[in-house]
């Protein structure tokens, strides 16, 4: 076990000018389970190869514990890692996948054995042991990626989109099961996804990334409350967040037609701030549909039982704009209705460039 | 494919079936019928097999006999097998040994220009042989090598390894990238990667590779007959001892060729599982 750390680490493909990975400092504790999120193309998974050693860092360092393995190879890493399609050698039963890593490492026969039974304990997968791959569903694979990493003990887990291949209801299920494993073993792990419900429910920390840029790294709480920028703000929560284009005057800003309300330190930043347009953000848990407020007409219902999220269209600027609203389950609006929308919760500004407005 | 798509006209799908099998099974005994006439010429006397086309006779397995065991000119039919088994193994099992690890340069970390040189492997084939064979000649005499089994061993290696070098860099490229980056970080080296992940999965592949390379080298005949007619030759130049200037030969030259034959089909039945599957690996993910 150990903590993982990038310095200014720095991928460039070659062929290409911009980085997949640009200047990444990142500080992951022992034990942590980091999730690295962001839209495909962000550079997630470059990010977790070049601390696996399968991606070359062109520039910059990678740690892991007090070593730099930035030149190491893979195979003196002492990681683990699970592949999105899971990779099992398909020549080999569940036990010789499971341990083929401690065969590598001259590990006794016996000592094998016991290990792969102790890991395939853990996992359900004792009655597999002899099966082929080829032979397995999906999320018993799933669980053979898992076991061959965990038989390991190794010092860190690298797990690139692991889930990604299941159906819905198998991915919340073994979500879960993943994310109290990983805290039982407590080994330090490197998780990859583009699924932002998957980042915020299992992440110690998760670390944002856009264009191989991070944008921000922080307890999944405060990356809900306090995104450090638009693309942070609109990529974390579901349904996304409501982000408008408002044209600034003075120290009020008009959503339409209606003042939104802002803290004092927005206020503040915004007298003494600047022309043009900012963005406002509202989450749709922090509107409502009220007796008076902004006036528009419903044009979705998406009824999700326990809540349902209302599409309402508002004429802001002149212009029609759609805004979700997040009402109770089992509501009895329905479109075409005229409703109100008022306010009730924070509101989240940013400026031109995107940067949050105020604390 | 063929059309097995499911629409209204089930009637009409299963009658082109029914046409479509019967038409390929045309085809093939039109292809297959000269063998099955030269096998059957095999088990004739000459003046049978000499005689107008007839499908009855009393089979007799007199010709396999004597070409067994009469020497009709230099060589004898054991010692051609004898020779030509040991040509065909050795040059195969070389191809092999030197076609992995260049198929595993060329794929799966292709070394700079590797274009460059899988067209270098396969432009070594664009020359006719025959235009080669008399700098071929002049060097195996210059090296003693002449009328000697190993120049067979060289060449046939030589001749079969761009196509080897081809064949194989095509499945090892199908060898998914995880598993071998799977493999790197479960700590195995390059050995390790290649013979306990690689060779697996590429198995079927080399069986056919290998295959092939079998009954090339078997069948070959040019450079055997020009580097090495007399003794040491192999059993293409035994099938040809069989034709003589005197009488009647063709039901002796079938039953040679049948012999000749036999290893090539005997080595293909037991690949063909194996091979099918090779061959195929390609063209489905």
């Amino acid at each position: 076990m150990a903590e993982v750390r990038y310095e200014k680490a720095t991928r460039i493909y070659p062929g290409t000018e911009i980085p997949a990975v640009d200047s990444l400092d990142l500080d992951i504790a022992d034990g942590e389970l980091l999730v690295l999120v962001g839209p495909s193309g962000s550079g997630k998974s470059t990010a977790l190869r070049m601390l696996a050693g399968l991606e070359f860092v062109d520039r910059g360092s990678v740690y892991i514990g007090d070593q730099d393995v930035t030149l190491s190879a893979p195979q003196d890493r002492d990681i683990a890692m699970v592949f999105q399609n899971y990779a099992l050698y398909p020549s080999m039963t569940v036990a010789a996948n499971m341990g083929f890593a401690l065969k590598q490492q001259g590990v006794s026969k016996e000592e094998r054995a016991k290990r792969v039974r102790e890991a395939a304990k853990i996992l359900d997968l004792e009655e597999y042991l002899e099966r082929k791959p080829k032979n397995l569903s999906g999320g018993q694979r799933q669980r053979v990626a898992m076991g061959r990493a965990i038989v390991r003990e190794p010092q860190v887990f690298l797990m690139d989109e692991p889930l990604s291949n299941l159906d819905a209801k198998l991915r919340v299920q073994t979500r879960t099961q993943l994310a109290d494993l990983q805290a039982r073993l407590g080994v330090t792990t490197v998780y990859v996804t583009h699924d932002q419900v998957e980042a915020m429910t299992m992440g110690h920390r998760v670390a944002v990334l856009k264009d191989g840029i991070l944008q921000q790294v922080a307890a999944p709480r405060e990356l809900y409350r306090r995104p450090v920028n638009r693309f942070v703000a609109g990529f974390i929560g579901s349904p996304a967040m409501n982000l408008v284009d408002v044209e600034v005057s003075s120290e009020l800003l008009q959503l339409a037609g209606e003042d939104v309300p802002l803290d004092a330190d927005v206020a503040h930043a915004l007298r003494n701030g600047f022309g043009g347009s900012s963005t406002v953000g509202i989450r749709p848990e922090h509107l409502a549909l009220a007796a008076e407020g902004i006036p528009g007409r419903v044009s979705v219902v998406e009824e999700l039982g326990s809540e349902s999220f209302v599409h309402v269209v508002v004429k802001h600027e002149g212009d029609d704009l759609v805004i979700v609203v997040r009402d109770e389950g089992e509501t009895d609006t329905a479109r075409g209705d005229d409703v109100h929308v008022g306010f009730r919760g924070p509101v989240h500004v940013f400026d031109p460039d995107g940067a949050r407005l105020g604390d | 494919m063929s059309g097995s798509s499911t629409g209204p006209v089930v009637g009409q799908n299963k009658r082109t079936n029914f046409l479509l099998g019967l038409l390929s099974w045309v085809i093939a005994l039109i292809f297959f019928f000269p063998v099955f006439w030269m096998v059957l010429n095999g088990f004739k006397e000459e003046i049978d097999a000499n005689a107008d086309p007839k499908l009855f006779f009393d089979p007799t397995t007199r010709q396999f006999d004597e070409v067994t065991s009469q020497t009709q000119g230099l060589l004898g039919f054991s010692e051609a097998f004898y020779n030509s088994f040991w040509a065909v193994l050795i040059s195969t099992v070389l191809v092999m040994v030197l076609a992995i690890p260049a198929a595993y340069a060329l794929s799966i970390r292709p070394v700079a220009k590797w274009r460059d040189v899988l067209f270098f492997f396969i432009s070594t084939k664009f020359l006719p042989i025959v235009a080669a064979i008399l700098p071929l000649w002049i060097l195996a005499r210059d090296l003693d090598l002449l009328n000697t089994r190993l120049v067979l061993i060289i060449l046939y290696t030589a001749m079969n390894l761009p196509l080897a070098v081809w064949m194989l860099r095509s499945f090892f490229s199908e060898v998914p990238r995880e598993l071998i980056e799977a493999a790197q970080i479960d700590g195995a080296k390059l050995r390790g990667q290649i013979t306990s992940i690689i060779l697996p999965i590429v198995a079927p592949g080399l069986a056919a590779t290998a295959l092939l390379c079998v009954i090339f080298a078997w069948n070959e005949f040019f450079l055997a007959v020009q580097l090495n007619p007399v003794d040491g030759s192999t059993v293409p130049i035994w099938v040809t001892s069989n034709v003589s200037t005197r009488g009647n030969f063709l039901a002796k030259l079938s039953a040679a060729s049948t012999l000749a034959t036999l290893p090539v089909v005997l080595a293909g039945w037991v690949a063909q599982k194996r091979m099918i599957r090779g061959l195929a690996m390609g063209a489905i993910k």
